[in-house]
Protein backbone atom coordinates (compact mmCIF):
# COMPACT_ATOMS: atom_id res chain seq x y z
CA UNK A 1 0.00 0.00 0.00
CA UNK A 2 1.53 3.58 -1.02
CA UNK A 3 1.61 6.13 1.26
CA UNK A 4 -1.35 8.00 -0.40
CA UNK A 5 -3.54 5.07 -0.03
CA UNK A 6 -2.55 4.83 3.80
CA UNK A 7 -3.82 8.66 3.61
CA UNK A 8 -6.63 8.25 1.55
CA UNK A 9 -8.23 5.68 3.77
CA UNK A 10 -7.13 8.12 7.00
CA UNK A 11 -8.53 11.25 6.04
CA UNK A 12 -11.68 9.02 4.45
CA UNK A 13 -12.23 7.54 7.52
CA UNK A 14 -11.74 11.20 9.80
CA UNK A 15 -14.59 12.05 7.23
CA UNK A 16 -17.08 9.88 7.48
CA UNK A 17 -16.48 9.48 11.36
CA UNK A 18 -16.39 13.78 11.88
CA UNK A 19 -19.87 13.72 9.52
CA UNK A 20 -21.56 10.83 11.87
CA UNK A 21 -20.68 12.55 14.95
CA UNK A 22 -22.31 15.71 13.64
CA UNK A 23 -25.41 14.04 13.42
CA UNK A 24 -25.10 12.52 16.68
CA UNK A 25 -24.24 15.73 18.15
CA UNK A 26 -27.59 17.53 16.72
CA UNK A 27 -28.24 18.62 19.99
CA UNK A 28 -25.19 20.17 21.05
CA UNK A 29 -25.20 22.62 18.18
CA UNK A 30 -21.37 24.11 18.40
CA UNK A 31 -20.15 20.44 18.67
CA UNK A 32 -21.77 19.35 15.68
CA UNK A 33 -20.65 22.44 13.94
CA UNK A 34 -17.26 21.87 14.56
CA UNK A 35 -17.55 18.44 13.60
CA UNK A 36 -18.33 19.77 10.37
CA UNK A 37 -15.18 21.42 9.97
CA UNK A 38 -13.39 18.76 10.64
CA UNK A 39 -15.41 17.12 7.77
CA UNK A 40 -14.60 19.80 5.43
CA UNK A 41 -11.02 19.91 6.30
CA UNK A 42 -10.74 16.00 5.58
CA UNK A 43 -12.33 16.38 2.31
CA UNK A 44 -9.96 19.31 1.84
CA UNK A 45 -7.14 16.66 2.28
CA UNK A 46 -8.65 13.81 -0.33
CA UNK A 47 -9.20 16.48 -2.56
CA UNK A 48 -5.74 17.44 -2.72
CA UNK A 49 -4.54 13.67 -2.31
CA UNK A 50 -6.81 12.87 -6.12
CA UNK A 51 -4.59 16.29 -7.22
CA UNK A 52 -7.64 18.40 -7.07
CA UNK A 53 -5.54 21.11 -5.60
CA UNK A 54 -7.58 24.48 -6.48
CA UNK A 55 -10.78 22.52 -5.10
CA UNK A 56 -8.93 21.60 -1.89
CA UNK A 57 -7.43 24.97 -0.71
CA UNK A 58 -10.81 26.45 -1.66
CA UNK A 59 -12.57 24.14 0.24
CA UNK A 60 -10.63 25.04 3.26
CA UNK A 61 -11.08 28.55 2.58
CA UNK A 62 -14.55 29.02 2.21
CA UNK A 63 -16.16 26.12 3.91
CA UNK A 64 -13.95 25.57 6.81
CA UNK A 65 -12.31 29.33 7.07
CA UNK A 66 -15.48 31.11 6.81
CA UNK A 67 -18.71 29.46 6.29
CA UNK A 68 -18.75 27.29 9.12
CA UNK A 69 -17.00 29.82 11.32
CA UNK A 70 -20.25 31.90 10.25
CA UNK A 71 -22.34 29.23 11.60
CA UNK A 72 -20.80 29.03 14.90
CA UNK A 73 -20.76 32.77 15.11
CA UNK A 74 -24.59 32.45 14.46
CA UNK A 75 -25.01 29.95 16.99
CA UNK A 76 -22.58 31.26 19.37
CA UNK A 77 -25.10 34.76 18.80
CA UNK A 78 -28.36 32.79 19.73
CA UNK A 79 -26.34 30.99 22.64
CA UNK A 80 -28.80 27.53 22.33
CA UNK A 81 -27.81 25.29 24.81
CA UNK A 82 -28.73 21.35 24.87
CA UNK A 83 -31.78 21.66 26.94
CA UNK A 84 -33.58 24.11 24.18
CA UNK A 85 -33.76 20.38 22.49
CA UNK A 86 -35.46 17.92 24.49
CA UNK A 87 -34.87 14.39 23.30
CA UNK A 88 -36.87 13.29 20.70
CA UNK A 89 -38.96 10.30 22.25
CA UNK A 90 -40.38 9.47 19.17
CA UNK A 91 -38.69 5.92 17.54
CA UNK A 92 -40.58 6.23 14.04
CA UNK A 93 -38.51 9.47 12.43
CA UNK A 94 -35.33 7.76 13.58
CA UNK A 95 -35.96 4.28 12.29
CA UNK A 96 -37.61 6.08 8.74
CA UNK A 97 -34.52 8.15 8.75
CA UNK A 98 -31.95 5.31 8.58
CA UNK A 99 -33.96 3.00 6.78
CA UNK A 100 -34.12 5.91 4.12
CA UNK A 101 -30.14 6.13 4.23
CA UNK A 102 -29.41 2.56 3.88
CA UNK A 103 -32.22 2.14 0.94
CA UNK A 104 -30.50 5.32 -0.76
CA UNK A 105 -26.80 3.72 -0.24
CA UNK A 106 -28.22 0.21 -1.65
CA UNK A 107 -29.49 2.19 -4.42
CA UNK A 108 -26.37 4.20 -5.18
CA UNK A 109 -23.70 1.77 -4.45
CA UNK A 110 -24.01 -0.67 -7.26
CA UNK A 111 -24.40 2.15 -9.86
CA UNK A 112 -21.31 4.10 -8.20
CA UNK A 113 -18.92 0.81 -8.35
CA UNK A 114 -19.98 -0.01 -12.12
CA UNK A 115 -19.73 3.57 -13.44
CA UNK A 116 -16.15 3.61 -11.98
CA UNK A 117 -13.78 5.35 -14.62
CA UNK A 118 -11.09 3.61 -15.94
CA UNK A 119 -7.42 5.14 -14.86
CA UNK A 120 -5.93 7.79 -17.17
CA UNK A 121 -2.94 9.61 -17.16
CA UNK A 122 -3.86 13.45 -15.80
CA UNK A 123 -3.26 15.87 -17.98
CA UNK A 124 -0.41 18.49 -17.31
CA UNK A 125 -1.26 21.11 -14.31
CA UNK A 126 -4.38 18.71 -13.71
CA UNK A 127 -6.63 21.03 -11.00
CA UNK A 128 -4.43 23.79 -10.94
CA UNK A 129 -5.45 27.17 -10.71
CA UNK A 130 -4.10 27.43 -14.30
CA UNK A 131 -6.23 25.02 -15.81
CA UNK A 132 -9.33 25.65 -13.66
CA UNK A 133 -9.14 29.71 -14.44
CA UNK A 134 -8.79 28.62 -18.66
CA UNK A 135 -11.74 26.08 -18.25
CA UNK A 136 -13.81 28.57 -16.36
CA UNK A 137 -13.33 31.34 -18.53
CA UNK A 138 -13.56 29.95 -21.83
CA UNK A 139 -15.47 26.83 -21.66
CA UNK A 140 -17.52 27.31 -18.91
CA UNK A 141 -18.30 31.36 -19.09
CA UNK A 142 -22.00 31.96 -19.62
CA UNK A 143 -22.49 29.17 -16.62
CA UNK A 144 -20.12 31.02 -14.52
CA UNK A 145 -22.03 34.12 -15.26
CA UNK A 146 -25.10 32.57 -14.35
CA UNK A 147 -24.14 31.84 -11.00
CA UNK A 148 -22.29 35.14 -10.45
CA UNK A 149 -25.71 36.29 -11.04
CA UNK A 150 -27.54 34.59 -8.54
CA UNK A 151 -24.45 35.69 -5.75
CA UNK A 152 -25.32 39.07 -6.89
CA UNK A 153 -29.36 38.65 -6.65
CA UNK A 154 -28.44 37.21 -2.96
CA UNK A 155 -26.45 39.17 -2.31
CA UNK A 156 -28.68 42.00 -3.11
CA UNK A 157 -31.57 40.47 -1.20
CA UNK A 158 -28.97 40.39 2.04
CA UNK A 159 -28.33 44.07 2.11
CA UNK A 160 -32.64 44.65 1.49
CA UNK A 161 -32.84 42.73 4.57
CA UNK A 162 -30.03 43.95 6.62
CA UNK A 163 -31.50 47.37 5.75
CA UNK A 164 -35.33 47.06 6.71
CA UNK A 165 -34.10 46.07 10.17
CA UNK A 166 -32.07 49.05 10.41
CA UNK A 167 -34.18 51.65 9.24
CA UNK B 1 15.09 13.61 -0.78
CA UNK B 2 13.56 12.99 2.43
CA UNK B 3 16.47 13.41 4.72
CA UNK B 4 16.76 17.14 3.26
CA UNK B 5 13.39 17.86 3.61
CA UNK B 6 13.30 16.83 7.19
CA UNK B 7 16.47 19.20 7.64
CA UNK B 8 14.84 21.73 5.98
CA UNK B 9 11.69 21.86 8.33
CA UNK B 10 13.70 21.02 11.34
CA UNK B 11 15.50 24.51 10.32
CA UNK B 12 12.71 26.97 9.89
CA UNK B 13 10.82 25.73 12.90
CA UNK B 14 14.25 26.16 14.96
CA UNK B 15 15.02 29.08 13.65
CA UNK B 16 11.99 31.00 14.12
CA UNK B 17 10.61 29.03 17.14
CA UNK B 18 13.83 28.80 19.19
CA UNK B 19 15.51 31.67 17.92
CA UNK B 20 12.39 34.45 17.08
CA UNK B 21 10.27 33.72 19.25
CA UNK B 22 12.53 34.62 22.69
CA UNK B 23 13.76 37.14 21.61
CA UNK B 24 10.55 39.02 20.73
CA UNK B 25 9.42 38.61 24.13
CA UNK B 26 12.56 40.31 24.86
CA UNK B 27 12.05 43.13 22.05
CA UNK B 28 8.45 43.78 22.97
CA UNK B 29 9.06 44.75 26.74
CA UNK B 30 12.61 46.31 25.37
CA UNK B 31 10.51 47.87 22.73
CA UNK B 32 7.68 49.50 25.39
CA UNK B 33 10.24 50.61 27.56
CA UNK B 34 11.98 52.94 25.01
CA UNK B 35 8.87 54.32 24.06
CA UNK B 36 7.56 54.86 27.36
CA UNK B 37 10.88 56.47 28.08
CA UNK B 38 11.83 54.05 31.20
CA UNK B 39 14.65 51.10 31.26
CA UNK B 40 12.43 48.65 31.21
CA UNK B 41 12.91 44.56 31.41
CA UNK B 42 16.29 43.90 33.52
CA UNK B 43 14.68 42.49 37.12
CA UNK B 44 15.39 38.76 36.37
CA UNK B 45 18.80 37.50 37.34
CA UNK B 46 20.96 34.81 37.87
CA UNK B 47 23.17 35.90 40.75
CA UNK B 48 23.62 39.27 39.88
CA UNK B 49 24.00 39.20 36.05
CA UNK B 50 20.78 40.65 34.35
CA UNK B 51 22.28 40.10 30.71
CA UNK B 52 19.95 43.39 29.77
CA UNK B 53 16.70 41.48 30.55
CA UNK B 54 17.05 38.43 28.43
CA UNK B 55 16.66 36.53 31.02
CA UNK B 56 12.81 37.53 30.79
CA UNK B 57 11.78 35.08 28.40
CA UNK B 58 13.33 31.66 30.71
CA UNK B 59 11.80 33.16 33.32
CA UNK B 60 8.48 34.00 31.81
CA UNK B 61 7.91 29.69 30.80
CA UNK B 62 9.41 28.53 34.28
CA UNK B 63 6.22 30.86 35.54
CA UNK B 64 3.75 29.20 33.15
CA UNK B 65 5.27 26.22 33.20
CA UNK B 66 4.48 25.82 37.07
CA UNK B 67 1.26 27.53 37.48
CA UNK B 68 -1.97 25.58 38.44
CA UNK B 69 -3.41 24.66 34.98
CA UNK B 70 -7.22 25.34 35.91
CA UNK B 71 -10.35 24.40 33.93
CA UNK B 72 -13.25 26.32 34.99
CA UNK B 73 -16.35 24.39 36.23
CA UNK B 74 -18.75 24.27 33.20
CA UNK B 75 -16.31 24.61 30.76
CA UNK B 76 -16.46 22.03 27.97
CA UNK B 77 -13.39 20.16 29.02
CA UNK B 78 -12.38 18.79 26.33
CA UNK B 79 -12.63 21.64 23.94
CA UNK B 80 -10.93 24.30 26.59
CA UNK B 81 -7.83 21.78 26.73
CA UNK B 82 -7.73 21.88 22.96
CA UNK B 83 -8.11 25.43 21.65
CA UNK B 84 -4.80 26.80 22.42
CA UNK B 85 -3.53 24.21 20.25
CA UNK B 86 -5.85 24.85 17.79
CA UNK B 87 -4.65 28.21 17.70
CA UNK B 88 -1.12 27.61 17.42
CA UNK B 89 -1.02 24.26 14.78
CA UNK B 90 -2.48 27.51 11.81
CA UNK B 91 0.87 29.63 12.59
CA UNK B 92 3.41 26.60 12.75
CA UNK B 93 2.27 25.21 9.53
CA UNK B 94 1.97 28.45 7.71
CA UNK B 95 5.92 28.63 7.40
CA UNK B 96 5.71 24.52 5.05
CA UNK B 97 5.67 26.99 1.95
CA UNK B 98 7.96 30.05 2.64
CA UNK B 99 10.81 29.92 0.71
CA UNK B 100 14.39 31.10 2.84
CA UNK B 101 16.63 30.47 -0.09
CA UNK B 102 16.38 30.02 -3.77
CA UNK B 103 17.15 26.87 -6.12
CA UNK B 104 21.20 26.33 -6.01
CA UNK B 105 22.38 23.90 -8.71
CA UNK B 106 25.60 21.51 -6.56
CA UNK B 107 26.23 19.45 -10.04
CA UNK B 108 24.26 17.16 -10.17
CA UNK B 109 21.84 18.09 -7.44
CA UNK B 110 19.54 20.99 -6.84
CA UNK B 111 19.02 22.15 -3.78
CA UNK B 112 15.66 24.20 -3.21
CA UNK B 113 14.99 25.75 -0.34
CA UNK B 114 11.77 25.55 0.89
CA UNK B 115 9.54 22.41 2.83
CA UNK B 116 7.07 21.89 0.06
CA UNK B 117 7.38 23.59 -3.06
CA UNK B 118 3.69 23.54 -3.96
CA UNK B 119 2.23 25.47 -7.14
CA UNK B 120 -0.68 27.31 -5.05
CA UNK B 121 1.45 28.05 -1.78
CA UNK B 122 -0.31 31.73 -2.14
CA UNK B 123 -3.50 29.51 -1.64
CA UNK B 124 -2.31 27.36 0.68
CA UNK B 125 -1.50 30.26 3.22
CA UNK B 126 -4.87 31.90 2.72
CA UNK B 127 -6.49 28.77 3.50
CA UNK B 128 -4.77 27.81 6.33
CA UNK B 129 -4.74 31.69 7.95
CA UNK B 130 -8.62 31.06 7.78
CA UNK B 131 -8.52 28.29 10.28
CA UNK B 132 -6.54 30.38 13.17
CA UNK B 133 -10.12 31.95 13.49
CA UNK B 134 -11.32 28.99 15.32
CA UNK B 135 -8.68 29.00 18.08
CA UNK B 136 -10.27 32.00 19.40
CA UNK B 137 -13.94 30.71 18.92
CA UNK B 138 -13.34 27.82 20.38
CA UNK B 139 -11.52 29.04 23.24
CA UNK B 140 -14.45 31.96 24.03
CA UNK B 141 -17.18 29.19 23.49
CA UNK B 142 -15.34 26.31 25.55
CA UNK B 143 -14.91 28.94 28.49
CA UNK B 144 -18.78 29.06 29.25
CA UNK B 145 -18.15 32.91 30.29
CA UNK B 146 -19.96 35.29 28.74
CA UNK B 147 -17.00 38.02 28.47
CA UNK B 148 -14.40 34.94 26.77
CA UNK B 149 -17.95 34.67 24.38
CA UNK B 150 -17.90 38.40 23.75
CA UNK B 151 -14.34 38.37 23.09
CA UNK B 152 -14.02 35.46 20.25
CA UNK B 153 -17.41 36.66 18.72
CA UNK B 154 -15.45 40.26 18.14
CA UNK B 155 -12.50 38.11 17.42
CA UNK B 156 -13.67 35.82 14.59
CA UNK B 157 -15.62 38.64 12.81
CA UNK B 158 -12.78 40.80 12.85
CA UNK B 159 -10.94 38.09 11.51
CA UNK B 160 -13.28 36.90 8.84
CA UNK B 161 -13.76 40.40 7.54
CA UNK B 162 -9.96 41.03 7.06
CA UNK B 163 -9.73 37.79 5.36
CA UNK B 164 -11.79 38.81 3.12
CA UNK B 165 -9.44 41.90 2.37
CA UNK B 166 -6.52 40.49 2.78
CA UNK B 167 -7.08 38.08 -0.34
CA UNK B 168 -8.39 40.55 -2.54
CA UNK B 169 -5.51 42.82 -1.69
CA UNK B 170 -2.76 40.36 -3.11
CA UNK B 171 -4.47 39.52 -6.37
CA UNK B 172 -3.29 42.44 -8.38
CA UNK B 173 0.08 40.64 -6.98
CA UNK B 174 -0.18 37.75 -8.13
CA UNK B 175 -1.07 39.32 -11.99
CA UNK B 176 2.14 41.15 -11.64
CA UNK B 177 4.46 37.99 -11.01
CA UNK B 178 1.46 35.37 -12.98
CA UNK B 179 2.00 32.95 -10.60
CA UNK B 180 1.25 31.77 -6.92
CA UNK B 181 3.88 30.31 -6.12
CA UNK B 182 5.98 31.32 -3.43
CA UNK B 183 9.21 30.17 -4.67
CA UNK B 184 8.56 31.85 -8.37
CA UNK B 185 7.71 35.05 -6.50
CA UNK B 186 11.18 35.69 -5.18
CA UNK B 187 12.87 34.19 -8.42
CA UNK B 188 10.82 36.82 -10.09
CA UNK B 189 11.86 39.56 -7.48
CA UNK B 190 15.86 38.71 -7.88
CA UNK B 191 15.79 41.40 -10.65
CA UNK B 192 15.86 45.38 -11.57
CA UNK B 193 13.58 47.62 -13.32
CA UNK B 194 14.39 50.98 -14.93
CA UNK B 195 12.68 53.70 -13.08
CA UNK B 196 12.10 55.42 -16.65
CA UNK B 197 12.07 52.51 -18.82
CA UNK B 198 7.96 53.04 -19.44
CA UNK B 199 9.44 55.77 -21.80
CA UNK B 200 11.08 53.76 -24.02
CA UNK B 201 8.48 50.75 -23.66
CA UNK B 202 5.66 53.41 -25.01
CA UNK B 203 7.82 54.47 -27.76
CA UNK B 204 7.65 58.44 -25.78
CA UNK B 205 11.90 58.32 -26.16
CA UNK B 206 14.02 56.46 -28.40
CA UNK B 207 16.85 56.32 -25.97
CA UNK B 208 16.51 57.66 -22.56
CA UNK B 209 19.90 57.36 -22.11
CA UNK B 210 21.51 58.49 -18.25
CA UNK B 211 18.00 57.94 -17.18
CA UNK B 212 18.28 54.17 -17.75
CA UNK B 213 20.79 54.10 -14.72
CA UNK B 214 17.88 54.67 -12.52
CA UNK B 215 16.84 51.39 -11.13
CA UNK B 216 15.21 49.72 -8.54
CA UNK B 217 14.99 46.36 -7.48
CA UNK B 218 11.86 44.38 -9.11
CA UNK B 219 9.70 44.07 -5.22
CA UNK B 220 6.47 44.00 -4.65
CA UNK B 221 6.87 47.03 -2.60
CA UNK B 222 7.79 49.14 -5.45
CA UNK B 223 5.64 47.01 -8.25
CA UNK B 224 2.23 47.02 -5.76
CA UNK B 225 2.87 49.91 -2.89
CA UNK B 226 -1.14 49.96 -1.90
CA UNK B 227 -1.38 46.05 -2.18
CA UNK B 228 1.87 46.58 0.53
CA UNK B 229 0.18 48.79 2.96
CA UNK B 230 -3.23 47.04 2.99
CA UNK B 231 -1.71 43.48 3.08
CA UNK B 232 0.38 44.46 6.07
CA UNK B 233 -2.32 45.97 7.71
CA UNK B 234 -4.98 43.29 7.07
CA UNK B 235 -2.49 41.02 8.34
CA UNK B 236 -1.49 42.52 11.33
CA UNK B 237 -5.64 43.02 11.94
CA UNK B 238 -5.56 39.23 11.95
CA UNK B 239 -2.41 38.59 14.57
CA UNK B 240 -4.86 40.76 17.14
CA UNK B 241 -1.86 42.67 18.68
CA UNK B 242 -2.79 46.33 19.00
CA UNK B 243 -4.06 48.73 17.36
CA UNK B 244 -6.06 45.76 16.39
CA UNK B 245 -6.43 44.13 19.94
CA UNK B 246 -9.94 44.78 19.92
CA UNK B 247 -11.06 40.98 21.12
CA UNK B 248 -9.51 41.62 24.56
CA UNK B 249 -9.88 45.33 26.14
CA UNK B 250 -9.66 45.40 30.07
CA UNK B 251 -11.94 47.76 30.47
CA UNK B 252 -15.02 46.79 28.55
CA UNK B 253 -14.81 42.53 28.13
CA UNK B 254 -11.97 41.95 30.60
CA UNK B 255 -9.16 39.86 29.35
CA UNK B 256 -11.04 38.53 26.23
CA UNK B 257 -11.29 35.05 24.49
CA UNK B 258 -8.32 33.76 26.71
CA UNK B 259 -9.50 35.03 29.56
CA UNK B 260 -10.16 31.62 31.53
CA UNK B 261 -7.19 30.22 30.28
CA UNK B 262 -3.54 29.67 33.08
CA UNK B 263 -0.41 28.36 33.20
CA UNK B 264 1.01 27.16 29.63
CA UNK B 265 -2.40 26.91 27.88
CA UNK B 266 -2.78 30.69 28.13
CA UNK B 267 1.22 30.63 27.25
CA UNK B 268 0.40 28.79 24.08
CA UNK B 269 -2.45 31.29 23.32
CA UNK B 270 0.67 34.03 23.84
CA UNK B 271 3.26 31.98 21.76
CA UNK B 272 0.35 31.90 18.90
CA UNK B 273 0.55 35.65 19.20
CA UNK B 274 4.01 36.36 18.82
CA UNK B 275 4.54 33.58 16.95
CA UNK B 276 2.66 35.18 13.98
CA UNK B 277 5.01 37.80 14.12
CA UNK B 278 7.68 36.81 12.50
CA UNK B 279 5.71 34.25 10.35
CA UNK B 280 4.22 37.55 9.25
CA UNK B 281 7.56 38.76 8.60
CA UNK B 282 8.72 36.12 6.13
CA UNK B 283 5.27 36.39 4.55
CA UNK B 284 5.84 40.27 3.61
CA UNK B 285 9.44 40.09 3.15
CA UNK B 286 9.02 36.83 0.23
CA UNK B 287 5.95 38.75 -1.17
CA UNK B 288 6.76 42.48 -1.08
CA UNK B 289 10.73 42.73 -0.39
CA UNK B 290 12.35 39.87 -2.63
CA UNK B 291 12.62 36.97 -0.11
CA UNK B 292 16.01 36.23 -0.26
CA UNK B 293 17.32 38.25 -2.79
CA UNK B 294 19.95 40.28 -2.31
CA UNK B 295 19.08 44.22 -4.35
CA UNK B 296 21.13 44.64 -7.87
CA UNK B 297 23.19 41.54 -7.48
CA UNK B 298 20.92 38.78 -9.41
CA UNK B 299 22.35 35.20 -8.04
CA UNK B 300 23.35 34.47 -11.05
CA UNK B 301 26.35 37.24 -10.93
CA UNK B 302 26.60 36.92 -7.79
CA UNK B 303 27.72 33.03 -8.03
CA UNK B 304 29.69 34.06 -10.96
CA UNK B 305 31.65 36.75 -9.11
CA UNK B 306 32.22 34.80 -6.50
CA UNK B 307 33.66 31.88 -8.59
CA UNK B 308 36.99 33.72 -9.04
CA UNK B 309 37.43 33.43 -5.38
CA UNK B 310 37.00 29.68 -5.28
CA UNK B 311 35.06 26.84 -7.38
CA UNK B 312 31.63 26.61 -8.53
CA UNK B 313 30.44 25.01 -5.38
CA UNK B 314 32.50 27.18 -3.04
CA UNK B 315 30.34 29.69 -4.86
CA UNK B 316 27.39 28.35 -5.08
CA UNK B 317 27.21 27.79 -1.44
CA UNK B 318 28.55 31.06 0.00
CA UNK B 319 25.37 32.55 -2.07
CA UNK B 320 23.30 30.05 -0.86
CA UNK B 321 24.44 31.43 2.82
CA UNK B 322 24.28 34.57 2.28
CA UNK B 323 20.54 34.21 0.73
CA UNK B 324 19.32 32.76 3.79
CA UNK B 325 21.14 35.81 5.83
CA UNK B 326 19.47 37.99 3.78
CA UNK B 327 16.08 36.61 4.06
CA UNK B 328 15.99 36.63 7.70
CA UNK B 329 17.64 40.14 7.92
CA UNK B 330 14.56 41.42 5.86
CA UNK B 331 12.31 39.38 8.56
CA UNK B 332 13.89 41.54 11.27
CA UNK B 333 13.04 44.36 9.39
CA UNK B 334 9.59 43.87 9.00
CA UNK B 335 9.56 42.38 12.94
CA UNK B 336 11.14 45.63 13.72
CA UNK B 337 8.24 47.26 11.92
CA UNK B 338 5.11 45.77 13.49
CA UNK B 339 7.26 46.06 16.94
CA UNK B 340 6.92 49.90 16.13
CA UNK B 341 3.69 50.07 14.94
CA UNK B 342 2.39 48.47 17.95
CA UNK B 343 3.98 50.71 20.51
CA UNK B 344 3.39 54.24 18.43
CA UNK B 345 -1.06 53.75 17.28
CA UNK B 346 -3.31 53.80 19.84
CA UNK B 347 -5.85 50.89 19.34
CA UNK B 348 -8.92 51.19 17.33
CA UNK B 349 -12.94 51.13 18.57
CA UNK B 350 -14.35 48.13 17.45
CA UNK B 351 -16.51 50.15 15.01
CA UNK B 352 -13.85 51.77 13.89
CA UNK B 353 -11.95 48.60 12.96
CA UNK B 354 -14.35 47.12 10.99
CA UNK B 355 -15.41 50.07 9.28
CA UNK B 356 -11.77 50.51 8.06
CA UNK B 357 -11.98 47.02 6.73
CA UNK B 358 -15.12 46.92 4.76
CA UNK B 359 -15.72 50.91 3.97
CA UNK B 360 -12.20 51.88 3.29
CA UNK B 361 -9.47 49.16 2.55
CA UNK B 362 -11.99 46.09 0.56
CA UNK B 363 -13.18 48.84 -1.68
CA UNK B 364 -9.52 50.02 -2.13
CA UNK B 365 -7.76 46.53 -2.80
CA UNK B 366 -10.92 45.59 -5.12
CA UNK B 367 -9.76 49.32 -6.94
CA UNK B 368 -6.18 48.23 -6.79
CA UNK B 369 -6.88 45.14 -8.69
CA UNK B 370 -9.07 46.89 -11.57
CA UNK B 371 -6.43 49.88 -12.28
CA UNK B 372 -3.67 46.93 -11.72
CA UNK B 373 -5.42 45.32 -14.65
CA UNK B 374 -6.33 48.15 -16.76
CA UNK B 375 -2.13 49.23 -16.66
CA UNK B 376 -1.13 45.32 -17.43
CA UNK B 377 -3.10 45.70 -20.73
CA UNK B 378 -1.83 48.58 -21.81
CA UNK B 379 1.46 47.96 -20.91
CA UNK B 380 1.41 44.25 -23.09
CA UNK B 381 -0.58 45.75 -25.78
CA UNK B 382 2.33 48.72 -26.06
CA UNK B 383 4.91 45.84 -25.97
CA UNK B 384 3.02 43.34 -29.17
Amino acid sequence: MTASLVLFYLFAALALGSAIAMVLNVRNTVAAALSLVVTMIALAAIFVLLEAYLVGAVQIMVYAGAIVVLFLFVVMLLNLRTDLFPAGRSFLPKALGVIAALALLALLLPRIASHLPAQTVLPADFGGYRSVGIAMFTKYLLPLEVVSLLLLAAIVGAVVLAKRRID
Amino acid sequence: MELAVVIKTLFIILVVMAGFLPIITWVERKQSAVMQDRIGANRADIGGIAALGLLHPAADVLKLLTKEDFVPAGANRVMHLLAPVIALVPVIITLAVVPFGGRYVFGDTTLNLVVADVDWGMLYILAVGSLAAYGTVIAGWSSNNNWALLGSLRGSAQMISYEVTMGLSIVSLFMVYETLKLTDMAIYQDATFRLFGFLEHFGLMKDIGWLGLLQLPRWGIFLQPLAFFLFLTCVMAENKRPPFDVPEGESEIIAGYHMEYSGMRFGLFYTAEFLEVPVIGTIVATLFLGGWSIPFLPQETLIRGLTHFGGEGFATGLTMILHVLTFFLKVIFMIWLQMQIRWTLPRFRYDQVMNLCWKIMLPLSIANIFVTAVGLLIVDGAGR
